[in-house]
């Protein structure tokens, strides 16, 4: 059971990551261009599918899936780049299917040959990094907020004053350590849009960080989770899934989404160009929106889904589970993040590199 | 005839050369020339759109790169390099010698122990560092338990997240580099020169510092290079271990390939960072040849 419980959401396989990293390689793809017509080629995060999916998707369909591990977007978008090595259906979040959008790495999606998109929430099928829908359908979604440790908080740690502007908690706060994630919740706090490209708003949000940086134990690339489990620190800012794993284990632990308003994040399925099959992608995309299939899914990795028929089979504990479903009220204060264009991209690097200089 | 035997021996020889050199040559030009042409070349280009990049042979990348807050970062870079390999010099000389002193038979032993941790990844090892350092980490809790024992107060102290946590990290990874060599420079030294010096009546720091460190200053010198690069060079260190200011250049470059998506700028900046390694050792080299003549 132990083994079960910690192969769940683990979707951001950080340790992998770095690790590639660390060896200056990615690993060889496993990769075979597919060959029939009967093979799907699914790039996809690490644990990131329910146990038993692509078996099932098999025996219903007789395609029979291949699936290869990412570990973030931005070694998603920097295999893809030069290039489709030959895979048939992706997975990457909000902004990164607008940049993949821009740079003409998607194709459009046939809508017919994807029934169950009808299962899919109306609020998802009009987002800004893909207004209509044309190249992706939402897979999974979640939040940013900040997960803590009740025993040491005062009440609950609602605001991102406690992260961003106090030193109530000096040396007791963990942020992630992405440009665009904390310049994007210092924007929040500060009332200005999450997606923000105004160069003085973006030097005020850098000012904020600079004054904070004594009370800020260290920026983690996205390992708060664990900081918060071992009592190095108090209080993260961390994506919603990761919390929900040291949730589990340590009952101290509760994660809140603050009231100023976050990010709210979207994993969607999207068809590279130059898929080798996509009316196998198709099919699976249909699949995976499709009620039975979804809820396995759901059930496995605990992440909240967009998919309306499934949700109608998952137990009450999960739907009612503030840190997968924040409520509506505090839904209405979050925004998608999107592309900024170059300019910005720019802009939020260097404001972040003089944060962590100076 | 003597002019064919000859002719036939060279035509041997040059074999011998293009089998044994070749392979490498090839080798070091497919993987190591022509990638860092490669970057070379971007760093002379422009990012056009998203994933574009034009060959327009501007230097814009490197200006940029000459900002103070890249200098400042290329310094602390230097900095913390340069204090590990000061330290790990200092730790391994005395190591390397006592290896030399002890019996044959537990020679081998400890230098497999030495060896030992490359057979682990070195994300593993920097992970399992993190377990020693934390605040309720193996060393806090040994201290707790002394002080409990004598009675004492005790506060957990900070070892992680810091310039001293990664200085920890990267002399604990880079230590066996500078050990062995040492270690090679003074197993092959000729005991009777210190005994010749000690019969004339030097001192043993005497000895040392007039005959010894002289004669393995090669070795000193290759273990200085394999300490100092890769720690210059460190990714993974800084970005585990360090605190809220522990970025160094690597991690720059890391974010210009990945996050910030101008892979012209991460080129610049890693071609700085080679030309002012060529540089330092090359100053090095050229003050050590001064001295030696």
């Amino acid at each position: 059971m132990t083994t079960f419980k910690n192969k769940r959401f683990s979707r951001r396989g950080f340790l992998a990551g770095t690790g590639m990293l660390a060896a200056g390689i990615s690993l060889p793809s496993s990769l075979l261009k597919a060959s029939g017509s009967s093979t799907l080629n699914f790039y996809n995060w690490d644990t990131y599918i329910g146990e038993t999916t692509l078996s099932d998707f098999k025996s219903s369909s007789g395609i029979d899936v291949k699936m290869d591990l990412f570990s973030d977007n931005d070694e998603l978008f920097g295999k893809l780049r030069a290039g489709n090595p030959g895979y048939d259906l992706i997975v990457p979040s909000s902004d990164f299917v607008e940049r993949m959008i821009i740079a003409d790495m998607l194709s459009p999606l046939d809508d017919n040959a994807i029934p169950n998109r009808v299962n899919v929430e109306p609020t998802f099928l009009d987002v800004g990094f893909d207004p209509g829908r044309r190249y992706s359908l939402p897979y999974m979604w979640g939040t940013m907020g900040i997960g803590y440790r009740k025993s040491k908080v005062d009440g609950t740690p609602d605001s991102w004053k406690w992260l961003l502007d106090s030193s109530k908690y000096r040396g007791k706060i963990a942020l992630l350590s992405e440009a665009g994630d904390v310049l994007g919740a210092a924007f929040k706090y500060m009332g200005h849009p999450l997606n923000t490209t105004d160069p003085k708003i973006i030097t005020q949000a850098e000012q904020l960080l600079i004054k904070q940086k004594p009370n800020i134990k260290v920026f983690a690339p996205d390992n708060g989770q664990d900081l918060l489990l071992s009592g190095e620190v108090d209080l993260a800012m961390e994506w919603n899934g990761d919390i929900l794993q040291v949730m589990e284990e340590d009952p101290d632990i509760s994660y809140v989404v603050p009231k100023e308003g976050s990010v709210v994040w979207e994993d969607a399925l999207a068809i590279p160009k130059g898929a080798p099959n996509p009316q196998n992608a198709h099919k699976f995309i249909n699949f995976l929106l499709g009620a039975e299939a979804g809820a396995a899914i759901a059930e496995f990795i605990q992440y909240a889904t967009p998919n309306v028929a499934a949700k109608k089979l998952m137990p009450e504990e999960y739907k009612n589970n503030p840190a997968i479903f924040p409520s509506d009220t505090t839904l209405k204060s979050c925004e998608s993040s999107i592309y900024k264009g170059e300019e910005a991209v720019r802009l939020y690097d260097e404001a972040w590199t003089r944060v962590l200089a100076a | 005839m003597p002019s064919d035997r000859f002719r036939a021996k060279n035509e041997n020889s040059r074999k011998v050369f293009l089998v044994t050199f070749l392979p490498p040559t090839i080798w070091l030009i497919l993987f190591l020339l022509a990638p860092i042409l490669i970057i070379i070349v971007y760093s002379f280009s422009q990012k056009v759109g998203l994933i574009n990049i034009e060959v327009n042979w501007v230097s814009d990348n490197y200006w940029r790169a000459a900002d103070p807050i890249y200098l400042k970062i290329f310094a602390k870079s230097f900095y913390i390099a340069g204090i590990t390999t000061f330290l790990c010099l200092v730790i391994s000389f005395p190591v390397a010698l006592a290896i030399t002193k002890i019996r044959q038979d537990w020679k081998l032993i400890i230098l497999v122990l030495l060896m030992l941790p490359f057979w682990i990844n070195l994300l593993i090892r920097t992970y399992a560092l993190i377990a020693v350092l934390r605040t309720r980490g193996f060393l806090n809790s040994g201290f707790e338990w002394i002080a409990a024992h004598l009675g004492l107060r005790f506060e957990p102290i900070q070892f992680l997240y810091n310039d001293t946590a990664i200085i920890i990290g990267l002399v604990y990874i880079h230590l066996p580099f500078m050990i062995l060599p040492i270690y090679a420079g003074l197993e092959g030294f000729d005991e009777t020169l210190k005994q010749a010096a000690e019969d004339l009546g030097s001192s043993s720091m005497q000895v040392y510092r007039h005959i010894v460190f002289p004669l393995i200053r090669p070795s000193i010198f290759a273990g200085c290079m394999l300490v100092f690069i890769p720690a210059l060079g460190s990714y993974l260190t800084p970005e585990l271990l360090g605190g809220t200011d522990g970025q160094l250049i690597a991690n720059v470059i890391e974010r210009q390939f990945k996050h910030a998506n101008d892979w012209p700028f991460g080129a610049a900046l890693s071609m700085v960072l080679i030309y002012v390694t060529c540089g330092v050792i090359a100053a090095w080299l050229l003050v050590a040849k001064r001295k030696e003549s």
